[in-house]
């Protein structure tokens, strides 16, 4: 991998979207991405506040990466890291406090998401501030991206529901939102347990995979062809 | 390899803990600007909490005040001490609200608050923290089902004691399907929370 290539801003924002997608590529924070995802309104809460930390964390050991010393320098990256989440922590039982009670013990987790340090260390250690904090917002929307889809998917198949309790996030107006298609539909329990959310992931990177790998399939059928002409 | 001398280590160690210093002042001083609002909002949850039991109109004091502690019980299911509100109109008391605990749920402890009216009636029942299989035992939750809205207005002799039980024990509570476990357990703690009040109801409006 050259450098060049992994800086554009297209490359940094196709890396964290898709091909080195943090939840289904590099298969890292799946503590709290299994654990939120039973609903649509839980993934984007915790998802938002990922991406903000990220964000924060890459900007911050970007500006400050001419200064550490090597030694010290995962010590003060978890520090920056710790304290920034606990900041996000406390304005958020400030400000949102109805959806801190639901993701409340899932806030601290952030500390423990790989991804967060692996990005410190991996790109923001080594780009100039615009990029890192392009690559945390990339990254940040990736993991997102894939905390609501699997929170969507768990939610229909599990409740029948879909942005349940949207209210607690986006304000009363957001009630709305709420789409149940069918008010009798019973829940499939399993979608929502622990065992719905390891399915739900592999599905998605099954279908990630299948769809990374289709073209491919494709040319090797051309090159076959053109061969046995 | 390249010896470090200790200049440098000197300085690594200033450089970290000049980080540590700034990462903490900056989470003191969000502590600091965010804690009035904090406590403010579990004032407002307790608060929306305890008046989703007792119509506003049946008290005029700070129920969020006018509390005592009461030691561990095993009637209330607590190892520790527990706080009980206490519900007054013109200095009369009215109720009492318990933080009573169910202590064989299916996953755990189920956290209740018990209102007791003061003639022993049940004012209400309320879930409001436990871990039980959500679709199944979660429907104690009165955002997921209305049975524990039943509760309200049974006492100890309404029905008779043998009769505080689910269906399925030969009682007068419904279970869920799917999910007996979790009823029985409340039924039980709540039971049990009335008679903690019968045998201290004086002591409790007394201090």
């Amino acid at each position: 991998m050259t450098t060049n290539s992994d800086t554009t801003k297209g490359k940094i924002s196709r890396n964290g979207l898709w091909d080195s997608n943090v939840a289904l590529v590099q298969l890292l924070g799946l503590c709290p991405l299994l654990a939120v995802t039973s609903t649509v309104v839980n993934g984007i809460g915790l998802g938002i506040a990922t991406l903000i930390t990220l964000v924060l964390s890459n900007t911050i050991v970007s500006l400050i990466r001419g200064f550490v010393r090597s030694e010290v320098r995962l010590p003060v990256f978890v520090l920056i890291i710790a304290s920034l989440v606990t900041i996000i922590e406390l304005s958020m039982q400030a400000l949102f406090y109805d959806l801190y009670l639901v993701l409340g013990i899932f806030i601290p987790l952030i500390v423990t998401n790989c991804a967060i340090i692996g990005r410190a260390e991996g790109f923001a250690s080594r780009n100039p501030a615009g990029p890192a904090a392009l690559d945390g917002l990339m990254m940040g929307l990736g993991f997102l991206f894939v905390l609501a889809v699997l929170g969507g998917m768990r939610e229909i198949i599990g409740f029948g529901t879909l942005f349940a309790n949207a209210e607690l996030m986006f304000g009363e107006g957001a009630q709305a939102l709420t789409f149940e298609p069918n008010p009798d539909y019973g829940g499939f329990l399993l979608a929502v347990l622990p065992p719905g959310a390891f399915f739900g992931l592999a599905i998605l990177i099954a279908a990630k995979n299948w769809f990374d790998l289709r073209p491919q399939e494709k040319t090797e059928v051309i090159s076959a062809v053109a061969e046995s002409v | 390899m390249i010896a470090i001398s200790r200049r440098q280590v000197l300085l690594s160690g200033v450089f970290l803990w000049l980080f540590a210093v700034v990462g903490t002042t900056l989470v003191a001083l969000t502590e600091y600007s965010t804690s009035a609002a904090i406590v403010e909002n579990e004032r407002q949850l307790l608060l929306r909490n305890l008046y989703a039991l007792l119509p506003m109109n049946r008290l005029d004091n700070d129920i969020a005040t006018d509390t005592l502690e009461l030691p561990a019980s095993t009637l209330l299911g607590t190892d520790d001490d527990s706080t009980v509100y206490r519900a007054r109109l013109r200095g009369e008391p009215v109720a009492a609200i318990f933080n009573s605990i169910a202590p064989d749920g299916y996953n755990g402890k189920i956290h209740l608050l018990v209102g007791v009216y003061i003639d022993g009636s049940l004012a209400g029942v309320r879930v409001v923290k436990h871990a039980e299989t959500p679709g199944l035992g979660d429907a104690v939750e009165i955002r997921k089902s209305s049975w524990i809205e039943d509760f309200a207005g049974k006492s100890l002799t309404n029905p008779s004691q043998d009769r505080w039980r689910v269906k399925r024990d030969g009682g007068d509570f419904d279970q869920f399907t799917g999910a007996t476990i979790t009823p029985r357990a409340v039924v039980a703690a709540v039971r049990n929370t009335l008679l903690y009040y019968q045998q201290n109801a004086d002591m409790i409006f007394d201090q």
